[in-house]
């Protein structure tokens, strides 16, 4: 492994020293120069130059050769996270995306569900698409725990070996499929927003934000199996219900050891309070400084309530104590992706941007026009948030007869 | 109470802004800093070690340069610094940083709790954390936003946290040793101390080689990583929006007609 300079064809133009997310090129004498401390081959700076002149030795798809063993591999898994006995939605969405990849290489696709008394809910996976789902029902596995339920899907995997592992990127997804990677040497790709299949190899390209989504990266895992990703929830789009499809679940039974939690479980606190969870939402408004104060922050709930949707903050608002931390978007928040976001008297510092830059459509509402958030603005309002939400909120009351 | 505290240093995205002609990053200036969740991570094993006496250990794999970033965690009130460095571990997927973090925390020697952050801001990936915890076969409590107990003395020593969720939070229970990782909300970082910073000047860093570790030379760095980076590209820019303008009332008017029919 190893990444360096052709010197006859670097022309000292600069771009990679541009591109470097590191700092680690410069350019002496014109010459690119890579200060091999700060690599981290990340290959940013190889797509960026004209001329080809930075070459990373290393694996690309069609250079592996496929050790037999991988073949032993097959299936596409969902692991269907469910709360209070009931499937997450973001299992559907993952069910949905796993059918066209199953489809794509020709194998089955299969939903696991741990939990107690889930069986009816493994029924409603089947009629999401899967094929089969293994299930294991358990007192012990009632809510999450990190130990018991790593445990028992390492035991699953390498009992039945499937090829590809998905898998919500939500606090549970994320505790859990961490664990159960380093246990069976797979690779991992955290937070997918892209999934596809290179059919020749057969391998999962997995496209992920880094940097707080400045760069996309696309990551393979060539030489391990299963392949597993956690993938952002409200992505993908949710498998549809079809509740004539047929399946089969396949009981699974373990014994005290693999159902044992060093952890314990004392109590579940839900805060939910006016609104709904913010990663589930599919309409969130959200409030700034801005604001000026926590009582001002009923207008933006105001029009959250008329709306289905749920309240965010920037980070000035929770700081200034207007609204608590589980309703911070951004880097040292949320990241969140709802249909609809509106911002009220943010500015749109990049920290905030990063939380909430990939919604699919954002209102800004600010009367500063040159405040940075008009430029990931799908519809930019210059204008007073005391006036426009109040109005706001009126007519989407009347359009919705709400 | 002996506790580890793992850091990262990684670029400040606060500076990190997209030339609008050639779609790259622009880089120039970009300063490098701790990664903003493991200030709360430093922050928490100071206060824990000032209750229950100890010391904080700050472990950080990474390039030389990142022994700034340890500096400026003594010079936050940690007590020993190491620096986990060595071109082998370049290229270190979660996978092989997680192992590699564990073996040299193994080295370091017997501690009664690690604290990471929940996620570094570069990767985003909150994966190392509990990779670290299942390489050494010890309990997690993830995403801890307040430490309510820790008991040190008898049969059992534990500790008692809330576990913030999507919905609030749980309140998870665990014996020592064990891993958390910390979210913001769990305290507010101090700013360092002339004291500390005199310390942090003068303190020796402890660097740990790959030669010094008792691993598989087979799992480190990129050969130990199970994933590959196959293409970095920068994703199109948003398009560009729209501005409405208008009376109050005009504007109000326009957005409900262009959203109605968007709202589930
Ligand atoms: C390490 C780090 C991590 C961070 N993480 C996050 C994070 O996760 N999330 C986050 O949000 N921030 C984060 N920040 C902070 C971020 O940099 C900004 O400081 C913060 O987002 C600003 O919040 P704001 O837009 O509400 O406030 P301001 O920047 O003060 O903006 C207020 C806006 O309201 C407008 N306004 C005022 N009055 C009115 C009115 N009557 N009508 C209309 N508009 C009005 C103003 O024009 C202004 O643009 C982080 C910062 C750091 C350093
Ligand atoms: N190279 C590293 N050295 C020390 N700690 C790390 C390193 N990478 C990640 N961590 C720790 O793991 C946490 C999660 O990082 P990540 O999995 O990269 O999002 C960070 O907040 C750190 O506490």
């Amino acid at each position: 492994m190893s990444i360096k300079v052709i010197t006859e064809k670097c022309t000292g133009c600069k771009l990679c020293v541009r591109v470097c997310p590191f700092g680690a090129i410069e350019v002496v004498n014109k010459k690119a120069v890579i200060n091999l401390d700060k690599c981290t081959l990340c290959g940013a700076c190889i797509e960026s130059c004209k001329f080809s002149a930075i070459v990373l030795t290393k694996l690309s798809p069609s250079d592996i050769d496929f050790p037999k063993k991988l073949d032993a591999y097959k299936d596409v898994w969902v692991f269907c996270e469910q709360k209070k006995g009931a499937v997450q939605s973001v299992a559907y969405e993952l069910l949905g995306k796993g059918r066209e990849l199953a489809d794509q290489l020709g194998v089955d696709l299969c939903g696991v569900l741990l939990g107690e008394n889930v069986k009816t809910e493994a029924q409603k996976v089947i009629h999401r698409g899967a094929n089969k789902v293994y299930l294991v029902d358990a007192p012990e596995l009632k809510n999450y725990q990190d130990e018991p339920y790593s445990k028992v899907l390492v035991k699953l995997i390498k009992e039945h070996k499937p090829e590809i592992v998905l898998c919500g990127a939500t606090s549970i997804g994320r505790s859990l499929i961490s664990r159960v990677a380093i246990g069976i040497h797979a690779g991992l790709t955290a937070d997918c927003t892209g999934l596809d299949i290179d059919r020749k190899e057969r391998l999962l390209l997995q496209t992920r934000p880094a940097f707080g989504g400045n760069i996309m990266a696309t990551i393979i895992c060539p030489n391990h199996r299963p392949q597993m990703s956690t993938v952002r929830h409200k992505v993908m789009k949710e498998a549809e219900e079809n509740k004539h499809h047929k399946g089969q679940i396949i009981e699974k039974k373990y014994g005290k050891e693999e159902y044992f939690s060093r952890t314990k479980l004392l109590d579940i606190v839900e805060e939910i309070e006016e609104t709904v969870n913010l990663t589930e939402a599919d309409i969130i408004v959200s409030g700034g400084r801005g604001m000026q104060n926590p009582e001002n922050f009923k207008l933006v709930e105001d029009l959250a309530k008329v709306l289905g949707g749920a309240v965010g903050a920037s980070r000035a608002a929770v700081d200034s104590g207007w609204k608590t931390y589980s309703h911070q978007v951004g880097q040292t928040g949320k990241t969140v992706c709802p249909k609809i976001y509106i911002a009220c008297g943010i500015s749109g510092q990049i920290q905030h941007l990063v939380g909430m830059q990939s919604s699919e459509i954002i209102v800004a509402i600010n009367k500063d026009p040159h405040a940075p958030i008009f430029t990931v603005a799908t519809y930019g309002i210059v204008g007073d948030l005391f006036e426009i939400l109040p109005e706001l909120t009126k007519r989407f009351k009347e359009v919705l007869k709400k | 109470m002996n506790i580890i505290v793992c850091i990262k240093q990684v670029p400040d995205t606060t500076n990190v802004r997209i030339d609008p002609e050639t779609n790259t990053l622009i880089r120039a200036g970009v300063q490098s800093i701790i990664n903003p969740f493991d200030a709360y991570a430093i922050e928490e094993g100071v206060r824990l070690k000032e209750k229950f006496g100890g010391t904080v250990t700050i472990v950080t794999m990474g390039p030389p340069q990142a022994e700034e970033a340890l500096r400026e965690a003594i010079s936050l009130g940690a007590d020993e610094a190491v620096l986990v460095s060595d071109r082998a571990f370049a290229g270190s997927d979660t996978w092989a940083t997680s192992y590699t973090l564990s073996k040299a925390i193994q080295k370091i020697g017997q501690f009664d709790l690690i604290i990471c952050g929940k996620q570094a801001i570069d990767g985003d990936t909150a994966q190392v954390g509990p990779g670290i915890s299942a390489h050494l076969d010890i309990p997690q409590i993830t995403y801890v936003k307040k430490i309510e107990d820790v008991k040190l003395d008898g049969a059992h020593r534990h500790m008692r946290a809330e576990k913030m969720t999507e919905e609030g939070y749980e309140i998870i229970e665990s014996p020592l040793p064990c891993l958390i990782t910390v979210v913001k909300e769990i305290n507010e970082p101090r700013l360092p101390s002339l004291k500390g910073k005199m310390r942090a000047k003068k303190i020796e860093i402890k660097k740990i080689l790959a030669k010094d570790l008792d691993v598989d030379p087979g799992l480190l760095g990129l050969n130990g990583s199970p994933t590959k980076v196959v293409r970095i590209f920068t994703p199109p820019p948003r398009k560009g929006g729209q501005m409405l303008e208008g009376e109050a009332k005009e504007i109000c008017g326009k957005l409900v007609e262009l959203l109605k029919c968007e709202i589930p």
